[in-house]
């Protein structure tokens, strides 16, 4: 490794700090959790998972987490994805695939609006 | 592709001892065998703090705190959590699993810590320079080259009322400010790292889980004094904080952050480990600088400061780690901000190791004006095994003992002076009502009377007389006549000793004596031990009542001391009997008393 500049010092800091932030969970208001349990694995999760972080990660969001979670009961809705917001509350979504999962990152989050057609009630 | 999860294993001396390391191994073996080695990353970090519960081993970004893992467990926290997003409930410290957006600062013992010292420990890989760097590391080495003069530094630090973590608590500013200005070519920089009081590891820890932070402070120091050499002296008996030191120094020195032309500034700078043998005394600043120097560390009187005539005779500024580790802090982001946490009297945080008999010992960092009783009871967790509260011991061998009518005493340098302790380098050591009082302060004795160095005789002498004193009194032979000679050898020593280690080494009899007159009267004139610790002034009982002539503890007694026929009350001999308590301990109907 060669010695570095003032300037190369920065850029690495950058690139660094960026690589870091994926790891930081502070301060993230918007959390997203992908039900991972058999019924959901089984249904499609891993995809549906995968879709959400790639989604997030192109578009650049930096204030959202995306974790897993075992089954919540709604086997026949899987792959169930939850997200939680400020400006939405809790809001719950069945049988999300590849496209409506860009699509939760894309209306949901971004857009801030409730995908209606899709939105389930975990209570009942 | 991102990783989807992050696994962070502790990777403190505490949590290494109960394989820790063997954990991060099996966790990547296991990642690679379940196939998802492309999807988390594992990573060693510096300690948690959290050691009564260790090891721990924390996987984000669920945020999932999981403790006393073992390295079985690697395969469930991949297939489970990693795998299939269940959190593995049984490992998980409030055996609950979390609610979204839950953290781990909701769990108690991290409430009320701000983290500043260990900003880094727990939460970067020590040995990946990159990481150190990603969190504003070399931020401050940055402002200080290309920003800043050696007085602005100077000032910075004036602000920041940053005082020595060591123990002393002097003015770090003041020491800088009487080194730069000393005359001299040839200044140097020394980081005491020789951690010593009993139970104490707030500097291992910094070392361990976050080298590059001193060496980040050493070297702006450096350009503050203008001194192009420093120094860690460090004990040989650390050897993970050694290596992560020598493993930070290399990459260091690879990316130009020390060595010749620092990031093209001009500034020439490099530091050097010098291992001492693990002499309390090395922690004297002038018997370190001795010990450095090749020389038996033997303190030195002053003045001459080191500021002035130091490390081979040249003005040397000499900070203690955790001094160090708030440096880059205050210079990033200035004096003033530092300064708006701690009390007027001390700026900042302070780091503690609490040990002894509290539930949750471990790391903690405090704001300065915390009181003991928020960290022994909130952050601690209160008194394991449901006894009594007795005393806390700060400061270490030199410090002395808090009692309960002072726990809502703010926690700072003049405070704990005025209840007759002092701050210390940060051991607190919890005692509760088994504790006999003389007993903890003759321990104390014991090791400042084994490391004395002997140059001087109020300590060499004065040390052993104390010793010999306070075993008197703990054996039943003790007289009224022996407090006051206790006192008068204290003072003597208080003010003839040469350094700070026989100048404070009575402070544990004094504020022993000062807040438990009675347990010490107990010993001399009832002849009893209110603890039941010393044995030469307790007697095993069996309470007939109670025994049931079980005939276990006759089985156990390793002298043969106790007698009796089956299933009649047994009883003790007591000429035989050389209270080791085994009988007691084996009792299941309590039938065996203490008196």
């Amino acid at each position: 490794m060669a010695k570095l500049s003032l300037e190369e010092l920065r850029a690495l800091r950058a690139r660094e700090s960026a690589r870091m932030a994926k790891r930081d969970i502070h301060g993230k208001s918007i959390h997203v959790v992908v039900g991972m349990g058999t019924c959901g694995i089984q249904a499609g999760a891993k995809v549906t998972l995968n879709s959400i972080v790639d989604e997030i990660e192109a578009k650049g969001l930096k204030d959202v987490i995306v974790t897993q979670a075992p089954c919540q009961g709604k086997c026949d809705q899987e792959p169930v994805v939850e997200v939680y917001s400020p400006a939405l509350g809790a809001v719950a979504y069945g049988k999300v695939d590849a496209r409506l999962a860009r699509q939760i990152v894309d209306e949901h989050i971004i857009a801030g609006r409730i995908i209606k057609d899709h939105q389930i009630d975990l209570e009942a | 592709m991102g990783f989807r999860n992050y696994i962070l294993v502790c990777g403190g001396t505490g949590c290494e001892s109960s394989k820790a390391d063997l954990i991060y191994k099996t966790l990547i073996e296991e990642a690679a065998a379940q196939g998802v080695a492309d999807q988390v990353q594992v990573i060693k970090t510096g300690c948690f703090g959290f050691c009564e519960q260790g090891p721990i081993v924390k996987i984000l970004p669920e945020d999932s705190f999981y403790v006393k893992v073992r390295p079985e467990d690697a395969r469930e926290l991949i297939s489970e959590h990693v795998i299939k997003g269940r959190e593995v409930t049984r490992l998980l410290y409030n055996k609950t699993p979390k609610k979204p957006l839950e953290q781990v600062e909701d769990i108690q013992f991290y409430q009320k810590q701000l983290r500043v010292v260990l900003r880094n420990c727990g939460v970067i890989d020590p040995e990946n320079i990159d990481d150190y760097i990603a969190n504003d590391g070399y931020v401050a080495l940055e402002k200080a080259l290309f920003e800043m003069s050696g007085d602005d530094i100077i000032n910075e630090m004036k602000l920041s009322g940053l005082r020595g973590r060591g123990g002393a608590g002097f003015p770090t500013w003041m020491k800088w400010n009487f080194t730069k200005q000393a005359e001299g070519d040839v200044k140097y920089v020394v980081c005491n790292a020789d951690e010593g009081d009993p139970g104490a590891y707030m500097d291992r820890s910094t070392l361990e889980g976050d080298p590059h932070s001193v060496l980040e402070a050493m070297t702006i120091c450096g350009k503050a004094i203008g001194a192009h050499q420093g120094f860690i002296y460090i004990r040989a008996e650390y050897p993970l904080a050694i290596h992560r030191l020598e493993v930070a120094m290399k990459q260091a020195r690879e990316y130009g952050l020390l060595g010749k032309n620092i990031l093209g500034s001009g500034f020439d700078y490099d530091i050097e480990i010098r291992l001492g043998a693990g002499a309390f005394v090395c922690g004297e600043e002038t018997a370190l600088l001795q010990s450095i120097e090749g020389h038996r560390g033997m303190p030195l009187p002053r003045p001459p400061f080191p500021a002035s005539k130091g490390l081979w005779g040249k003005p040397t500024v000499i900070n203690n780690v955790e001094t160090w580790a708030n440096v880059p802090v205050i210079i990033a982001r200035g004096g003033a901000e530092f300064a708006k946490v701690g009390t007027q009297d001390s700026r900042g945080t302070k780091v503690f190791a609490l040990t002894g008999k509290v539930k949750n010992s471990g790391l903690v960092e405090v704001p300065m004006g915390t009181t003991l009783r928020e960290i022994v009871f909130d952050i601690g967790g209160g008194i394991a095994g449901g006894r009594k509260f007795k005393a806390v011991q700060t400061g270490g061998p030199s410090g002395g003992v808090i009692t309960e009518e002072n726990l809502d005493t703010p926690i700072d340098f003049g405070g704990l002076q005025r209840i007759g302790s002092m701050m210390g380098s940060g051991g607190m050591i919890v005692m509760d009502d088994s504790d006999c009082i003389v007993d903890v302060a003759k321990f104390y004795l014991e090791f400042t009377r084994d490391e004395s160095c002997g140059k001087c005789f109020p300590c060499r002498i004065g040390g052993k007389s104390l010793y010999n004193l306070l075993d008197k009194i703990t054996i039943g032979n003790g007289t009224e006549e022996d407090l006051e000679e206790l006192k008068t050898i204290a003072h003597a020593m208080q003010k003839g000793s040469l350094c700070a280690l026989g100048q404070t080494a009575p402070n544990p009899v004094l504020s022993t004596m000062r807040y438990f007159p009675e347990e010490y009267e107990a010993h001399i004139r009832d002849k009893k031990c209110p603890a039941g610790k010393c044995k030469k002034l307790i007697r095993y009982q069996i309470d007939p009542s109670k025994c049931i002539g079980c005939t276990a503890c006759s089985r156990k007694c390793p002298v043969g001391a106790i007698s009796g026929e089956l299933k009649k009350p047994h009883s003790i001999n007591q000429s035989a009997c050389i209270k080791c308590g085994v009988c007691r301990q084996t009792c299941k109907f309590s039938a065996i008393t203490i008196e």
